[in-house]
């Protein structure tokens, strides 16, 4: 058994991906693990970049929270892991 | 908006010898949508369960009782490296399959970490597919899927899943983890299946 | 200057390359003339995208390494061996080429000049890249915030920003510390890695002001806030960054 080198980045990486999408900055926003109800700043999961997808996981659960998949035509975008993201109104 | 970037040509694509879009590599990428799980062999656990629920199991000893072949193949990654002749030992999946009763058309793979993937249950017989637990000489590393992965080859790799604990059969064909997600049902890296419509 | 309120989906633009510096061996910074950049705050990034004539695309994000000072912006890249992006930022483009970007992303790993408390910065190679963005944005706001910076390299010639950082070390408010993991300059006797006594004794104690950046490849911001969290500062006071094997967040 060697020690994991771990691989994951954080939330934060996933900046540029997700304003693809969306019009404001997620990575400063609240989420929520559907899993097992951690909620921090999700620029605080972990996330895997070096896949053939995204894949955002809560630090707490390992539960996968988010995934996006940019394919030539399309980005698919799954949030099932996310109870909710709370973004400030401002 | 599209500009062509002056003196860059990405890695070198393309060769006879490797499917349309992908690039050779030589070293092992890793790739990782998760932490990489640790499963001592004595914890191991490898199963295929039948469309009616009947269950065959099988431990690490068992698995190493059952004849094992030595594998030189090339493997295709969908992120676009291909990396040939790579040797592999492990348990042919006509092995396992050859006392389970099914009718089922379709395969689940299950892995240790929460991973899915789906096959159709040809593609894993008649020599195309193994359980394999040794990569080049050695036991595969954990990182590579170890102590033992799904190989089969002739599709995009993430097919093969890592950590493999057991196949579901079923009528239908569900999709799986990369599947839901925009990738290929099926996979064929001569066609290049990457996505979905492909 | 916070433009992050201008909700708009993020889309690429072309910029053009106005000059390049050598800063080590392996790494150089791009300054790039960006006619359409809304301004960023210190420890952002971008995405740089690169387009092949066959239309192969490699995108890659990087940190921006200058503070916004109305025009232009610097990257600084390091080479990453077998990468595909970096070997062209740092071996091919040159002064005069276009480079298209879009950006700037990340609202978490950032300082702003009017957020209260004391500033730790904790960098490992090119995890010194962002944390610089913030020391130019805290001299160019001629900020009085105490900050301390602990830059853990390989050796003196891993150094990125030597004249920079030593300029930046001349405030009162600005503070120090190189840490050589496996060479050292003459009359530096420490050779090692970033541990709790060098901790203990160089970075600020933990506070409920204090707000600690740390920025580096994943193992090396993993062991230092382990670290930190062991000599009891509180989670949420600590932002990380960390820098892929393949050398950036992507």
């Amino acid at each position: 058994m060697t020690a994991d080198v771990p691989t994951h980045l954080d939330g934060n990486a996933a900046a540029g991906k997700l304003r693809e999408i969306f019009a404001v900055d997620l990575t400063a926003a609240i989420a929520r693990c559907a899993g097992c109800g951690q909620t921090g700043v999700f620029a605080e999961t972990r996330l895997y970049v070096d896949a053939p997808g995204m894949v955002a996981r809560c630090a707490s659960c390992d539960q996968v929270l988010l995934r996006v998949v940019t394919t030539p035509d399309d980005t698919y975008l799954d949030l099932r892991g996310l109870t909710y993201l709370k973004v400030p109104n401002a | 908006m599209g500009i062509v970037s002056p003196g860059f040509t990405g890695r070198r694509r393309g060769g006879s010898d490797l499917p349309p879009g992908q690039y050779l590599t030589r070293d092992f990428p890793v790739l990782s949508a998760g932490p990489t799980p640790h499963i001592l062999t004595e914890h191991w656990e490898f199963s295929i369960a039948s469309e009616t629920g009947e269950v065959y199991r099988w431990d690490w000893q068992a698995l190493q009782a059952l004849p094992a072949e030595d594998i030189t193949t090339d493997l295709h990654c969908v992120t676009r490296w291909s990396k040939l002749g790579t040797d592999w030992k492990g348990v042919s999946l006509d092995t396992l399959f050859e006392d389970v009763e099914t009718g089922a058309d379709f395969v689940m793979a299950h892995s240790y970490g929460g991973y899915t993937t789906n096959l159709p249950l040809e593609d894993l017989l008649d020599g195309q597919a193994w359980i394999a637990y040794e990569y080049d000489g050695d036991p595969l590393a954990a990182e590579h899927g170890g102590p033992a992965r799904l190989l089969v080859p002739h599709l995009y790799l993430w097919k093969s899943a890592k950590w493999v604990r057991g196949l579901v059969l079923s009528d239908t064909n569900d999709l799986g983890f990369w599947e839901t997600a925009g990738y290929h049902e099926y996979g064929d890296p001569w066609k290049e299946q990457r996505y979905a419509g492909d | 200057m916070e433009r992050t309120a201008l909700r708009r989906r993020l889309t690429w633009q072309v910029g053009t390359v106005t000059e390049i510096r050598q800063e080590t061996a392996t790494a150089r910074t791009i300054v790039v003339d960006l006619p359409d950049w809304p301004g960023h705050l210190a420890g952002q990034h971008l995405d740089v995208r690169l387009t092949a004539p066959d239309g192969y695309r490699a995108s890659r994000s990087y940190s921006i390494a200058s503070a916004w000072s109305g025009q232009g912006i610097e990257l600084t890249v390091e080479q990453v061996p077998d990468g595909e992006v970096s070997p062209y930022l740092v071996e091919v483009l040159k002064a005069g080429d276009p480079l298209e970007v879009r950006g700037p992303v990340g609202g978490w790993f950032v300082w702003k000049p009017e957020q209260p408390g004391p500033v730790q910065l904790i960098g490992g190679g090119s995890g010194i890249v962002p944390l610089m963005a913030m020391l130019r944005a805290h001299a160019a706001e001629g900020s009085t915030t105490p900050v301390r910076l602990l830059y853990s390299v390989r050796r003196p010639a891993s150094v990125i920003y030597v004249d920079g950082l030593k300029e930046l070390a001349a405030s009162d408010d600005v503070d120090l510390t190189f840490v050589y993991t496996r060479e050292a300059p003459p009359g530096e006797p420490r050779v090692g890695r970033i541990d709790a006594d060098l901790l203990q004794e160089k970075a600020f104690a933990p506070d409920d002001e204090l707000t600690t950046y740390v920025c580096g490849p994943t193992p090396f911001v993993e062991a230092v806030a382990d670290l930190l969290v062991a000599g009891g500062h509180d989670p949420s006071r600590i932002r990380t960054e960390r820098f892929g094997p393949t050398g950036g967040p992507r």
